[in-house]
């Protein structure tokens, strides 16, 4: 039928045997999130529209992670409003400080998500869940609630690109530097409204962690949604997670493809995206001297526990330079709780880093760990743009966890191999 | 519909962190929003904007996050429409579902122009250049919710 995977997870939700590129289709969701920034303003639309009914109060996620603990006084009214929305459509999946995490490793990690779900999110990181053979997007907060009211939203099917990567990561190489190396290659608009499709032999070797930290910066190059295909690995992840039976779709063997780029996952090199776009990437052949005076390590990019174990593998026994505040930001309640039982917090603070509650804080200049004019990061998050992390002269460098450990040590940006 | 306004210019990759900077996304009160609208951009945008005023960009105009406030407060600081040469998709599905004009035109543009546009013929008229092209009109379907006013009052007919 010559279908890619995402076209089939579209069409089986639209209730459809095949769709066609280009086509703008009505579809059911099996899930729509939003978060303390973009549901008020979902919820202000819903109640503008004079909506009074959910779809399904079960298939609504709201996490309240941006600027938590409530940074300031109006931030705290946004949650409030979100929380009084929940209460009052008994939303189960609402979370709050005390069992919040950053939205997008938190609903794979409750099991909320699910192999061949249809998700839309209010935050353009929803193109994460592709690691777990789903179909997810980012969408505005109209869409949300459109789709907490209807349980519907409408797409314009994609086309898509394909990935082959094949071969083994090196050591101290991760999934953050495959994606970073995909998007300096093709660009922010490389794959402007198309799936990014990843097959081939290489996937095998990718961790669920790798494939969830490429999905989410699918959006970085501009794509609709990531999207892996469905193997061992990710039925055991999400039997592990969720009680609900995974559906499994397959890219047909003819399926058509705008492109198809072939990754050797064992050339792909410690990557930097330097400022102001993701694209900007280089590795450290063509690197300048580059001093640092912040490390942020954590976001729905690379807060996840083997982000926090490299990290300390790094850092064990060793002191931060004294120029670098460097954050260490578990992703989840239930991350910080394993890192601090696998002895990981206690590597860090001995190190000399600050440990923060689950939070997106700095990632996107909210809160916790603001640059000041002229100031330097390097950072695990997924954005580099002007003034994203504080202020407009200050600058973002994007790297892997491994990357950003080295660099805190020394005090410029350092490939780990050379440690 | 016809509208008749001034250009503002801008580049390509025009994010939405620019748009409106996050340290602002603890309101989502439309006027606030546009008051910060384009900062850490243009800092003078705020106080030269005029009701009618068109935005124009290059490639991938409003990539990066998903917020609403970005066409909130582009729409609430007065401008009419954004012309650019592609829009990030989320940005895109943003303005139709509330209802900010936009049209996907590569042709030149410069900074103080004044455009004519008139979406049911899909033509484009600078008026200072003397110059005019097309651009290809919306596909029904999003025709509908445009028409709409907006997604919500749409669904009432796609649903
Ligand atoms: S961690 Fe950063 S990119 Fe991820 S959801 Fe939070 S703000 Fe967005």
């Amino acid at each position: 039928m010559h279908m890619t995977m995402s076209q089939k997870i579209l069409a089986a939700h639209a209730g459809r045997k095949s769709v066609t590129a280009g086509e703008l289709i009505m579809a059911d969701l099996d899930l729509v999130l939003g978060n303390d920034i973009t549901a008020p303003v979902a919820i202000n639309e819903y109640r503008k529209a004079g909506a009074c009914g959910v779809f399904d109060c079960q298939k609504i996620a709201l996490v309240m992670d941006h600027f938590t603990p409530n940074k300031d006084i109006k931030a705290a009214e946004q949650t409030k409003q979100v929380r009084e929305f929940a209460d009052e459509k008994k939303i189960p999946n609402f979370f709050d400080v005390g069992d919040v995490g950053i939205e997008h490793v938190l609903l794979p990690e409750k099991g909320l998500v699910v192999t061949g779900d249809l998700v839309i999110g209010a935050d353009s990181h929803t193109c994460t869940y592709g690691a777990l053979g789903a179909f997810s997007t980012g969408v505005g907060s109209t869409d949300m609630a459109v789709g907490m009211a209807y349980g519907k939203a409408w797409f314009k099917v994609p086309t898509a690109m394909k990935f082959n990567l094949h071969g083994k990561l090196s050591k101290w190489v991760s999934g953050k530097d495959v994606i970073l190396h995909i998007i300096g290659k093709i660009g922010v608009d490389g794959a402007l409204y198309k799936s990014m499709e990843f097959a081939g032999d290489g996937v095998a070797s990718l961790t669920m962690d790798d494939r969830l930290c490429i999905c989410n910066m699918a959006i970085e190059a501009g794509a609709k949604n990531g999207i892996f295909p469905v193997d061992e690995s990710t039925l055991r992840f999400v039997a592990e997670h969720s009680k609900r039976k995974p559906v499994v779709y397959s890219a047909d063997a003819d399926a058509e493809y705008d492109s198809v780029m072939d990754i050797d996952l064992s050339e792909v090199h410690s990557t930097v995206a330097f400022p102001h776009l993701p694209s900007n990437t280089r590795t450290f052949d063509q690197m300048p001297e580059t001093r640092i005076d912040q490390v942020v390590i954590g976001s729905c990019t690379n807060g996840r526990l083997s982000d926090l174990q490299v990290a300390a593998k790094i850092l064990k026994g060793h002191k931060v330079h004294h120029r670098v505040r460097t954050l260490i930001i578990p992703a989840t309640q239930k991350i910080y709780l394993e890192a601090m039982k696998q002895g990981l917090l206690e590597i860090f603070i001995n190190a000399g880093c600050a440990v923060s509650t689950p939070t997106c804080g700095p990632c996107l200049g909210g809160h916790m760990g603001i640059l000041a004019k002229g100031e330097r990061a390097l950072s695990t998050t997924n954005r580099n743009f002007v003034g994203r992390m504080g202020h407009p002269e200050s600058e973002v460098y994007l790297s892997s966890p491994e990357v950003a450990a080295a660099s805190a040590l020394t005090g410029v940006i350092t490939d780990p191999a050379t440690l | 519909m016809k509208i008749l306004g001034n250009v503002i210019r801008y580049g390509d990759n025009v994010d939405t962190d620019v748009i409106i900077p996050a340290r602002y996304l603890n309101s989502s009160d439309p006027k606030e929003l546009a008051s910060h609208c384009m900062e850490d951009l243009d800092k003078t945008f705020v106080t030269r904007v005029k009701k009618g005023d068109i935005m124009v960009g290059g490639q991938n105009f409003g990539c990066g996050s998903s917020r609403e406030h970005a066409p909130i407060a582009i729409k609430e600081s007065g401008i009419s429409c954004v012309v650019a040469k592609s829009f990030a998709r989320i940005f895109y599905r943003n303005a139709i579902n509330t209802g900010l004009p936009i049209v996907e035109f590569s042709g030149e543009i410069e900074e103080g122009d004044q455009l004519e546009i008139d979406f049911e013929k899909g033509v484009l008229k600078n008026v200072t250049r003397k110059t005019e092209g097309t651009f290809p009109p919306f596909p029904t379907f999003l025709q509908k919710i445009i028409e709409a006013g907006g997604l919500f009052k749409a669904m009432e007919t796609l649903a």
